[in-house]
């Protein structure tokens, strides 16, 4: 039986013409790209050939992508590019609701010499641009700041400040994982230098990415080796990925305007359904800057990964910024970075959805949901007098 | 994901003995919502026996801390209070199949609450906070909590003082100060150095200064981006030249005095460092 699966932000499913364009790469197109034959070099095209989709999604050149290995491999090489090919500047500023790709890559550079400034958010997740005036500087190598939040869906105004950075000439990444093939995203109304995109997020499968880098960035390569790339990110190409995530990509264009509203109204039948159901519930981040699949929810009084368990039972994937559930000890960073009350922190649950998700789904969770949280609070010693039974 | 066993997923699930007993006469209550767990056990007891008769619970917290919770419960009922306090975190975790090792702390609240209850039982005063010195603070932990679980579980690491007791597994501050609470309670001694062997042939002498040079000497010349080479040993006279950091260091006379002195105990006492260009 197929999971109800809930889960799109950590990983999304295959598409099925993802899946069948990439299979004659696996069986008797398996030569190399670089090679002189016409059997290997014929590759060449191909890849070329998904270059060109990746890049239209954001309306980039094709020039301007670089495939890698995965988001956190774009993330980390923007930022050492940026770093390495401005040496006398030692200053990184990013935010606290980073993903860890980006956070824990700065406070390891943090570690060996640079000064890093971690942008504080708001309640509602929200980031202010004066805030990052104020910290900007003429030792600032770079400013990397999410497009959209992975565990809120919180989007940031990355357009506004493109514009603040061009204007300094200080070099801007934004980790877009999340954000690309969910909204629209044109690169030439947007003054971003660096870009990250990951496959598996928009239904390719998992370990490829890509990297924009707009034209006339220096760019330093993080990998180094051959020629591939054009000695941006040198390693044989993942060739079957490769050609996988530009069919993705080209799917993800496509079905953008109506995979919007589409999610948006599942989403939101979810969520109002969930609160109109479930006392003492309330919702995660800027509703009104949103993701339209993402919807983080905190159901005071009960643990998360409880919430969890309890919904793997009935077959439902979702996940949750509880300690319990993120293999430490410390709930979510991202919820805590909100000033989130650690009454609520412990029991918040993100539904994220994909073009694959039904009503039917959003039924599912309707119909257990409520007794799930109504049981965890009888068990709990806070809960009793939230539950929703009289 | 967890790896839960199948009895943790159905005390989980299932959990037996939940909710309160009205005018219980012991309760134990432990953790807080903060932290992200709690547990309240409330017992009912026969005063003539001493006997639990009957004990149910409530807890906020992860899966592993309900059925925790639910096999303190099936542990202590029947037994007297005597036989209840020997139930130690081991015994719920091994009623249960076992527990991940992250996970250990669900086990050590169910003895710290029944710890509690039978307190308040027995009239004995709630133990005040400033007690034990708070160690770590994100979770609020005491040294004497970390002390008493590191003797029950003969806990060694710091990791595993994080997993039994949560301590350490925040912002991470108190984690050398952890380090040297284990040091203390085990009394760990530096590991024992080579002693110096009796009798030394010129093979013998020649083979431990090249050890102890490489394992000794040169990996904390090379931590300061310093270096040694040994170029030549004639008899106790041992010929070393320093590289990178090293050479034309202030310190640099120093160091060899420190090298010559290391290989005098551990080698031999008639040993002659000279450093060459």
């Amino acid at each position: 039986m197929n999971p109800v699966y809930l889960d799109n932000n950590a990983t999304t499913r295959v598409a099925p013409e993802v899946l069948e364009t990439m299979l004659p790469y696996f069986s008797e197109l398996f030569g190399n790209p670089s090679s002189m034959h016409t059997f290997g070099g014929q590759l060449h095209r191909r890849i070329e050939e998904a270059r060109e989709k990746v890049a239209a999604l954001i309306n980039a050149e094709p020039y301007e992508i670089i495939f890698t290995s995965c988001g956190t491999e774009s993330d980390n090489a923007a930022i050492m590019s940026a770093v390495e090919s401005q040496p006398r500047k030692r200053h990184i500023i990013t935010t606290r609701v980073e993903h860890p790709a980006v956070l824990n890559f700065c406070q390891h550079l943090g570690r060996k010499g640079h000064r890093v400034t971690l942008l504080p958010v708001n309640k509602q997740g929200q980031l202010d641009s004066d805030t990052l005036l104020r910290t900007l500087d003429d030792d600032t190598a770079v400013v990397s700041i999410m497009y959209a939040n992975n565990e809120t869906g919180v989007i940031f105004p990355v357009e506004t400040l493109s514009s603040i950075l061009k204007e300094r000439g200080i070099l801007f990444h934004t980790d877009a994982v999340q954000a690309v093939g969910k909204i629209p995203i044109d690169v030439t109304k947007i003054p971003v230098d660096m870009l990250t995109i990951s496959g598996h997020k928009l239904h390719a499968p998992k370990g490829i990415g890509a990297l924009y880098v707009r034209k006339g960035t220096r760019f330093h390569p993080y990998i180094i080796g051959g020629h591939q790339e054009g000695g941006r990110r040198a390693g044989t190409e993942n060739v079957a990925s490769v050609i996988g995530f530009g069919k993705a990509a080209e799917l993800a264009r496509g079905h953008l305007g109506d995979d919007s509203a589409y999610l948006g109204k599942l989403r939101d039948r979810l969520e109002q359904g969930l609160l109109a159901s479930c006392p003492n519930a309330g919702v995660n981040g800027d509703i009104s800057n949103r993701l339209p699949n993402t919807s983080n929810i905190s159901f005071e009084y009960v643990e998360g990964e409880a919430i969890l368990l309890r919904l793997n039972e009935h077959n439902i994937c979702a996940s949750s910024g509880s300690a319990c559930s993120s293999g430490s000890l410390e709930p979510s960073h991202v919820l805590r970075a909100m000033g989130v009350p650690y009454t609520t922190v412990h029991g918040s649950i993100r539904f994220s959805l994909s073009r694959f998700n039904t009503d039917g789904d959003v039924d599912a969770v309707l119909d257990v949901m409520p007794g799930i949280i109504n049981e965890l609070r009888e068990l709990s010693p806070f809960g009793k007098k939230h539950s929703a039974k009289a | 994901m967890w790896e839960y066993t199948d009895k943790v997923k159905e005390a989980f699930l299932h959990p037996k003995n939940v909710g309160e007993i009205e005018g219980a006469d012991a309760v134990g209550e432990v953790g807080s919502i903060v932290c992200g767990d709690a547990l309240k056990l409330y017992l009912r007891i026969d005063k003539e026996t001493g006997t639990i008769t009957d004990a149910k619970f409530q807890t906020f917290g992860c899966a592993s801390a309900i059925a925790s919770s639910s096999a303190l419960t099936e542990l202590v009922r029947g037994k007297t209070l005597d036989e209840a306090m020997t139930i130690s975190n081991q015994d719920i975790a091994g009623f249960l199949g076992g527990l991940p090792d992250q996970k250990m702390h669900c086990s050590v609240m169910g003895r710290e609450a029944l710890e509690a209850a039978i307190a308040n039982y027995r009239g004995q005063p709630v133990k005040q906070k400033d007690e034990g010195r708070t160690v770590c603070k994100c979770f609020d932990v005491t040294e004497e909590k970390i002390r008493k679980v590191a003797i029950e579980n003969h806990l060694t690491t710091v990791d595993e003082i994080t997993n039994f007791t949560k301590a350490g597994g925040g912002c991470g501050e108190c984690l050398p100060a952890i380090e040297a609470l284990l040091q203390d309670i085990w009394s760990l001694k530096p590991v024992d150095k080579p002693s110096k062997p009796k009798i030394l042939t010129n093979l013998h002498r020649i083979a431990l200064i090249q050890e102890i040079i490489e394992s000794e000497i040169r990996p904390g010349l090379q931590a300061d981006n310093g270096d040694v080479e040994l170029i030549d040993i004639e008899g106790s006279r041992v010929s070393i030249a320093l590289r990178g950091m090293c050479t034309g260091c202030m310190m640099a006379d120093v160091t060899v005095k420190g090298i010559q002195s290391k290989l005098r105990e551990l080698v031999s006492n008639d040993i002659v460092v000279e450093a060459l260009q």
